[in-house]
């Protein structure tokens, strides 16, 4: 096979390319965050009783509330917020399908290179 | 078996290369230096998606998982002992573009992990100091610049300093656990009144699924010791011993800080608060315990933010030696023999998400790659063995009860993927969406840039297959 002579890439296409990479970490790791996508889904289930009992703390829980400097009022809103497991199956599927394809191509497309690096070092030889 | 392997890098003509100075402390030293922090924060977001038992049970079973990887890491990483670790495997076992997600998995998964260590110290401080409207960005910024600057004088120096480190907060975490009578139940911890048949699993079964994201957290960062495999002087010896006595040193360590902090405040604060150590410390009443695990904490998390700009860096420098980046990354620093323009890139990057991304958000970005790392792992392995079977090369080490560690790490990485989808769904599919994109790129207009047979430099016969 003969040796494949990759093109000398101007300095102008590396400064090119690295912005590319620092956009898309930008865009990857930023616009979640500036969306809202990122972080926990957790809403608060709200009580009107406010007391260390209808929060399902014991005494022991409530007197160690109260040396971190809680009371029931402002304890209530970290006890009560909480997750709520509903499996979004569409979501859940899209997300297996994402994942799915993404190593397929992974796999495929690396192993066709692969091919190529393979024959080229041990052709040589 | 502990036949040793060959160097994997040679010298060749005026090319400078990284210093050979490591042993199998510094080994240590980078991996659970990396990790530790995990039990000075993070851990204990698992108590919030299922309890405080969830967070136990996840501890052991993603235990088992980190087994899996440092057995299947010590194997690959004695046998190619490149830098760049998992991204030389993949480089040499899967493909050019595996190579490429693979470095991007370590380099998002350690900057992200440096940005939530830096967050956690700004945090941590200003909360001892207590002063109305202090801000952390400045306790940020310098722990940032500090580190990278210490990284970029050298990585003989850098990893001395986490091995200091890294010993006094392992050591405040034993300090703790024998401060509370851990053998008497009611005096100081109260595990019986705080984790009650009524509250252990508060979401069932479902929750302990979920908390399997953050139990990551307990470990994630110890198969960065392979990045440090170029710059070690005895791959084959030291990296095996330096990962796996990391690993039974965090199994210790994450079980004492479970006990400690389970019997000491309720699961819903447990869930929520940055600093667990720190408040069970605060919990027990003894001011001398409070400002160790304080001072613990920091410390934790200097050398956490250490390790990680040292392991980032190097898989960004791999990435421009081989032409998969510009090569300007590749330049290593003529006295100081630092990849030392990786390190200076990553440096804005880690500063901006550390002002813009909260502390649980910047741990999801760092356990998403993770996790999509040992996902290729687990089939790294399997491709690892068939195509280079026993025998056929010289492997420093080889792990025991192929390929049953590699089918527990594929179906706990299964299991974790489904974890994070519970509750942080949307950041892992837009996360997946950027590495399939920047994939596309990498495959169909950068590749054209990057040599093809000199990309495999392991002296090793065929594949087979090929």
């Amino acid at each position: 096979m003969a040796r494949y002579t990759p093109p000398e890439q101007s300095k102008a296409g590396q400064v090119f390319d690295i912005a590319v990479v620092v956009v898309a970490i930008f865009v990857a790791l930023w616009l979640p965050l500036k969306l809202g996508l990122a972080g926990a889904a957790k809403s608060i289930d709200a009580l009107d009783a406010k007391t260390w009992e209808a929060l399902g703390q014991n005494p022991t829980m409530a007197s160690i509330w109260e040396k971190l400097g809680y009371t029931p009022e402002t304890a209530h809103d970290i006890i009560q917020n909480r997750f709520h497991y509903i499996i979004d199956w569409p979501t859940l599927i899209i997300m297996a399908a994402v994942l799915i394809g993404y190593f397929i191509f992974l796999f495929r497309a690396s192993d066709r290179e692969y091919r190529d690096v393979i024959n080229e070092k041990f052709d040589d030889k | 078996m502990t036949i040793a392997a060959e160097p994997a890098v040679q010298v060749q003509g005026d090319r400078v290369s990284l210093l050979r100075v490591l042993g199998p402390a510094h080994v240590w030293a980078l991996g659970v230096g990396i990790v530790l922090v995990g039990e000075f924060t993070g851990w204990n977001f698992a108590a919030d998606k299922g309890g405080a038992l969830a967070a136990l049970i996840v501890c052991w079973i993603v235990g088992l998982l980190y087994t899996s990887v440092a057995m299947i890491d010590s194997e690959v990483t004695s046998t190619v002992a490149a830098a760049g670790g998992q991204y030389a495997q993949a480089k040499h076992i899967v493909g050019p573009l595996m190579a490429f997600n693979v470095a991007l998995f370590l380099v998002f998964a350690y900057t992200m992990l440096e940005v939530s260590d830096a967050i956690l110290l700004g945090d941590t401080i200003v909360a001892k100091a207590g002063v109305e409207g202090l801000n952390h960005n400045s306790f940020i910024a310098a722990t940032i610049v500090v580190l990278a600057w210490l990284n970029y004088r050298g990585v003989l120096m850098t990893l001395n300093v986490n091995f200091v480190i890294t010993a006094i907060a392992y050591v405040s975490i034993v300090i703790l656990f024998l401060s509370v009578s851990p053998w008497t139940q009611g005096a100081v911890l109260k595990l019986n009144e705080l984790v009650t048949p009524g509250n252990a699993l508060p979401y069932g079964w479902i929750g302990v699924i979920a908390a399997f994201q953050f139990g990551i957290w307990y470990y994630l960062g110890i198969e960065g010791t392979t990045q440090a495999a170029e710059e070690v002087r005895s791959p084959a010896r030291s990296l095996p011993y330096g990962t796996m006595a990391g690993m039974i040193t965090l199994l210790i360590a994450a079980a004492m800080t479970w006990y400690v902090c389970a019997s000491l405040m309720p699961w819903e604060y447990l869930g929520i608060t940055y600093y667990p150590l720190w408040d069970a410390g605060k919990l027990t009443g003894s001011a001398l315990l409070e400002n160790l695990l304080f001072i613990a904490t920091l410390l934790a998390a200097l050398a956490s933010a250490n390790g990680c700009i040292n392991d980032a860096a190097r898989a960004w420098f791999s990435l421009g030696r081989d032409r998969y980046l510009p090569t300007w990354f590749s330049a290593v620093h003529p006295k100081y023999r630092t990849p030392y323009r990786s390190i200076l890139f990553l440096l804005p990057i880690a500063l901006a998400f550390a002002f813009i991304a909260d502390l649980n958000q910047a741990i999801t970005f760092s356990i998403l790659s993770g996790v999509l790392q040992y996902t290729f792992m687990s089939i790294n392995i399997i491709m690892f063995r068939k195509k280079w079977p026993l025998g056929s090369i010289r492997r420093g080490y080889t792990h025991p009860f192929h390929p049953l560690p590699a089918i527990v790490l594929f179906c706990l990485c299964v299991v974790t993927f489904f974890a994070i989808f519970l509750g942080f769904g949307s950041q892992l599919i837009a996360m997946v969406a950027f590495y399939f994109l920047i994939s596309l790129w990498f495959h169909f207009y950068r590749y054209k840039f990057v040599r093809r047979g000199a990309q495999f430099t392991m002296p090793w016969p065929k594949p087979q297959g090929y």
